[in-house]
C-alpha cells in the first residue's frame, strides 16, 4: 500500500476575479501587498487537506445575530435574513462546510475595543454568527441590517451597508473571506474597497438581491446570498507508487 | 461559437478589515458570545509530540508591524498525518489533535505567538517526504485577498533540498524566508515580511 495522498487538485484560482494585492484606491493596501510574484506549486496534501468542523463546536444560536447577544431585548434596525447556498465552480453544494459573519450595528458600530466611531453600541447586539451548511449546501442567518459608516482612506470615505463573510469550503485551498453588500445601496459605486474590485462584474456577484420569498410576513426581510468556492477535478490521478 | 462551459466563477475575496476578529476571535475583539470559540488549541496537552512555541510579528513595507493581522495555522500532527477524512492514514491522527488554529496578535505590539507541535513530514504528491511544514493564511485591514505561505524548521534542512516547495523558489536566497529561527529549546521566531527586500514568499495554493 502507498501512503501517498491521491492528489485531487482544486482548479487553479483565477486572480482576474479577485481585486489585485496592490489597489493604490484602497491606501492600506499600499504597504501590505506584496510585490514579488506568488510562487505557483502543485498541490499536496497541506492544500488539499484543511480544518473539518461538527455540530458539537456550536450553540443553537449561534446563527441567530437577532438572539445571541440578548441583554433583555432585540437589536435595534431592521430585521433580515440572510440566506444562500455554497457551491463550488462546478455548481456542487458544499456541505457542512463553516460559515462565519460580523457585521457592524444598525448605527455603523462595530463592538471591538478598536472601534471608536460614534454611532452607538447596541446592548443587545454582538454582530457575529456563524452555522455549518446543510448536506445542500445550504445556509442562513438572521440578524440586522448593518448600517454604513465613516473611515478614513480619503477624508469623507463611507463604507456601503455590508456583512464580512468567511467561508472554508473542505480545503485549506478554498479559504475564503468576502464582503456582502445590498441591492440598492447608493454608496457601493463610492466605496474604495468595492473599487479594488476588478470590474462591474465581479461587484454586481457580491451585491445580496432582496428576497421576499424568504422574508418571513410581519417579521423580517431576506436577502440571498450565494457563495462560490474553488471547483475540484473529478479525474483523479493516478496515484504512482512511492519511489516511482 | 463553441458551447459555453458554464462554469461557475469563484466569489471575489474583499478583505477581512480590521474588525475581522468580531467574526473569527470574538474573545480577542472584547466580548463573550460562543460557549466555544473556534481555533484557540490547535494541539491538546496530551497530543503527542514535540511542543513547540512559535512567536513573530508581520511587517509591512515600511518595517511597521501589522497588529491587526490574523493567522490561521493548517498542519499534520507529528506522523504527519492531517486530521482530515481524504488522509489514507487519517485513523491513526493523534486524538485530540485539530491541526488548525487562529493566531491573534497583541493589538498593541503586533507580536503574536501559538503553541502546537511539531508537525511529522507529510508525503510529497508521488512519494518521498515533504520537509515538515506549518502552512499559514493570513488576513487583515489592507490585504484584499488571503495570503498564504509555509513556516518550515531551520533543523530539517538537509530535508529542504528535497522539498518540492522550497526546491521551486527560483532566487535561492528567498527560500531563508520560509524557515523560522530556533531561538530555544522548542522556541521559534518567524517574522514574515509583506513587502520590501526580504519579503517572504507567498504561494499560490
Amino acid at each position: 500500500m502507498s501512503s501517498v495522498l491521491t492528489p485531487a487538485e482544486f482548479y487553479q484560482r483565477d486572480r482576474r476575479v479577485h481585486p489585485p494585492a496592490y489597489s493604490p484606491v484602497y491606501k492600506t493596501s499600499v504597504p501590505r501587498s506584496p510585490n514579488q510574484a506568488l510562487l505557483t506549486i502543485q498541490q499536496t496534501a497541506s492544500e488539499i487537506t484543511g480544518p473539518t468542523f461538527g455540530h458539537n463546536d456550536f450553540g443553537p444560536l449561534d446563527n441567530d445575530l437577532t438572539l445571541n447577544f440578548n441583554h433583555g431585548g432585540l437589536p435595534v434596525g431592521e430585521r433580515i435574513i440572510v440566506h444562500g447556498r455554497v457551491l463550488d465552480e462546478n455548481g456542487r453544494p458544499v456541505p457542512r462546510t463553516l460559515v462565519e459573519i460580523w457585521q457592524a450595528n444598525a448605527s455603523g458600530r462595530y463592538r471591538h475595543k478598536k472601534d471608536v466611531y460614534l454611532g452607538a453600541l447596541d446592548p443587545n447586539f454582538g454582530g457575529c454568527g456563524r452555522t455549518l451548511t446543510d448536506d445542500t449546501g445550504y445556509y442562513f442567518f438572521r440578524t440586522i441590517k448593518p448600517g454604513p459608516y465613516p473611515w478614513l482612506n480619503y477624508v469623507n470615505t463611507w463604507r456601503p451597508s455590508h456583512i464580512h463573510v468567511s467561508v472554508f469550503g473542505s480545503s485549506f485551498s478554498q479559504r475564503l473571506i468576502t464582503q456582502m453588500y445590498f441591492e440598492g445601496d447608493p454608496l457601493i459605486p463610492h466605496c474604495p474597497i468595492v473599487a479594488t474590485l476588478p470590474d462591474r462584474a465581479a461587484v454586481d456577484r457580491l451585491i445580496a438581491p432582496v428576497d421576499l420569498n424568504a422574508a418571513v410576513p410581519m417579521d423580517c426581510l431576506a436577502y440571498k446570498f450565494d457563495i462560490v468556492l474553488r471547483g475540484r477535478r473529478s479525474t483523479l490521478f493516478e496515484n504512482r507508487l512511492e519511489g516511482n | 461559437m463553441a458551447q459555453p462551459l458554464n462554469y461557475l466563477v469563484e466569489t471575489p475575496s474583499q478583505t477581512a478589515g480590521p474588525y475581522v476578529h468580531i467574526g473569527l476571535a470574538p474573545g480577542a475583539a472584547g466580548f463573550r458570545l460562543f460557549d466555544k470559540e473556534l481555533g484557540q488549541t490547535i494541539a491538546a496537552e496530551d497530543v503527542p509530540g514535540e511542543r513547540i512555541t512559535v512567536s513573530g510579528r508581520v511587517l509591512d513595507a515600511t518595517g511597521a508591524p501589522v497588529k491587526d493581522v490574523l493567522i490561521e495555522v493548517w498542519q499534520a500532527d507529528a506522523n504527519g498525518i492531517y486530521p482530515h477524512p481524504e488522509d489514507p492514514r487519517v485513523a491513526d491522527c493523534a486524538p485530540g489533535f485539530r491541526g488548525w488554529g487562529r493566531v491573534i496578535t497583541n493589538f498593541e505590539t503586533g507580536d503574536w505567538s501559538f503553541q502546537t507541535i511539531k508537525p511529522g513530514p507529510v508525503p510529497q504528491r508521488h512519494g518521498g517526504p515533504q520537509a515538515p511544514h506549518i502552512s499559514l493564511w493570513l488576513v487583515a485591514r489592507g490585504i484584499n485577498i488571503g495570503l498564504n505561505t509555509r513556516m518550515y524548521f531551520p533543523e530539517d534542512a538537509d530535508m529542504h533540498a528535497s522539498d518540492p516547495i522550497l526546491r521551486s523558489i527560483e532566487q535561492r536566497h528567498r527560500v531563508a524566508t520560509l524557515v523560522a529561527e530556533r531561538t530555544g529549546p522548542g522556541h521559534y521566531r518567524f517574522d514574515i515580511r509583506l513587502q520590501g527586500d526580504a519579503e517572504t514568499v507567498f504561494i499560490d495554493i
